[in-house]
């Protein structure tokens, strides 16, 4: 149980995808400049990530690994299907996307109004893939350590995106040098951010 | 038609400044702010990125008349994702290093969003030459940056340019102390926004309206 708790907290703080792994910065960049529509797109993140990488984590284990198959008899022992991993996450993403959207657009039609115009964006942003990916490469061990790095990969990029927005919300009202409006401060904004969140390096979990 | 019109030469030269899909469009940064600590990787990942895109344009380009458009994007995908594995088995056999600093980062080029941007803008429209040839142009608008960018890093942050020691022993002896600042990861966001404000200032057209 503290294993999982720690591979929250560290999701979210110390491995926080923006700051630490730059993952998920086109739409980080390009959709935060209302505090309103950022928090739209960071729960369908979370939303998304916590349901394609518990299904990415069971494919890796049952059908990719070497020696995954062999539930299917002997000769299928020596099967190695990793190299296919990429194309196999990105499927399931896409799949998923889709399932998501007829699904809230079928039960819940608020739902789908705040949030339906984020989630075809959603299977071309690499904070998704990138949670399947890292998945696989830290080698988790059960389905709640899995669980609990979704769910922290998402917390941790919503809570970067929001607070950007809330900084450019406020930054309209400022004089910025004009080559620098808009994009550029916004990157070294981020940096300065990035800063404040190496202040978590600290924390031993 | 000449292989290389003046047509096709611009859209060779366009991505490298006015069009530059880091810089000006705005796409594809995740990938290169994280491989940008060391010159090498930089360089790899630029070409792994320039190979990915100009063959996906290619093939998604002689494809365009047959995809139907509701399901478009998961061909897309699916082309790309073939390439990125071809890519991925090359780095893993001839430079295996470089693969594993690379890490996930090699993965994500399949959803880099400048391979998906030219696919959507301009492979889905044009003939495959033309499409080869813009997807070469945005590969090398990106590597450029993140060669910069690597340099810039590596110079300061290791005193190095490709692993080659440049800053003079005798520097360290007078007091010369590498600064650790460029090897953190923040450090590349601020590069790149320096590196936007130094191209907005010499092209005027391309501030930002309020």
């Amino acid at each position: 149980m503290q294993e999982i708790i720690n591979i929250f907290i560290k999701s979210v703080f110390i491995d926080n995808m923006i700051f630490a792994l730059f993952i998920g910065m086109c739409s980080y960049l390009a959709v935060s400049k209302t505090v309103k529509t950022s928090i739209g797109l960071g729960v369908a993140v979370i939303f998304v990530q916590i349901i394609t990488v518990p299904i990415n984590y069971f494919l890796l284990e049952h059908v990719m690994k070497p020696g995954a198959l062999s539930w299917l008899g002997d000769s299928f022992k020596e099967v190695d299907l990793t190299f296919l991993s990429f194309m196999v996450y990105i499927a399931t993403i896409a799949a998923m996307t889709q399932l998501v959207e007829m699904i809230i657009e079928k039960f819940s039609p608020a739902l789908y109004n705040s949030l339906g115009i984020f989630l075809p964006l959603i299977a071309v942003n690499c904070a998704i893939l990138a949670g399947s990916l890292f998945m696989e490469q830290r080698e988790y061990k059960n389905i709640g350590e899995v669980l609990s790095w979704g769910l922290g990969s998402g917390v941790g990029w919503m809570l970067a995106i929001v607070s950007l927005a809330a900084v450019r919300e406020k930054l309209k009202y400022n004089k910025i040098p004009a080559p620098l409006r808009g994009i550029g401060i916004t990157f070294i904004i981020t940096g300065l951010m990035g800063i404040a969140f190496m202040s978590f390096l600290g924390i031993k979990v | 038609m000449s292989i290389l019109s003046s047509k096709n030469f611009k859209l060779l030269s366009n991505p490298l400044n006015m069009e530059n899909p880091v810089t000006v469009q705005i796409l594809g940064i995740c990938s290169a702010l994280a491989v940008t600590t060391k010159l090498k990787p930089a360089i790899v990942m630029g070409l792994s990125v320039l190979v990915v895109t100009a063959f996906s344009n290619l093939v998604i380009s002689a494809m365009r008349n047959y995809i139907p458009p509701r399901i478009r994007i998961i061909v897309q995908l699916v082309v790309v994702a073939s390439m990125v594995i071809l890519v991925d088995q090359l780095l893993r056999a001839f430079v295996y290093d470089v693969s594993k600093q690379l890490s996930v980062y090699v993965g994500l080029i399949i959803t880099n969003c400048i391979i998906m941007g030219r696919l959507e803008a301009f492979a889905m429209g044009n003939k495959p030459w033309p499409s080869f040839i813009d997807g070469v142009g945005n590969g090398i608008g990106y590597s450029v940056i993140l060669i910069v960018v690597a340099f810039i890093r590596e110079l300061f942050g290791s005193g190095a340019v490709l692993g080659y020691q440049v800053v003079p022993q005798s520097f360290y002896d007078g007091g010369y102390v590498n600064n650790g600042m460029m090897i953190m990861p923040t450090m590349a966001l601020v590069l790149v926004g320096v590196i936007i404000w130094i191209q907005r200032s010499f092209n005027k057209e391309l501030i930002e309206k309020d």
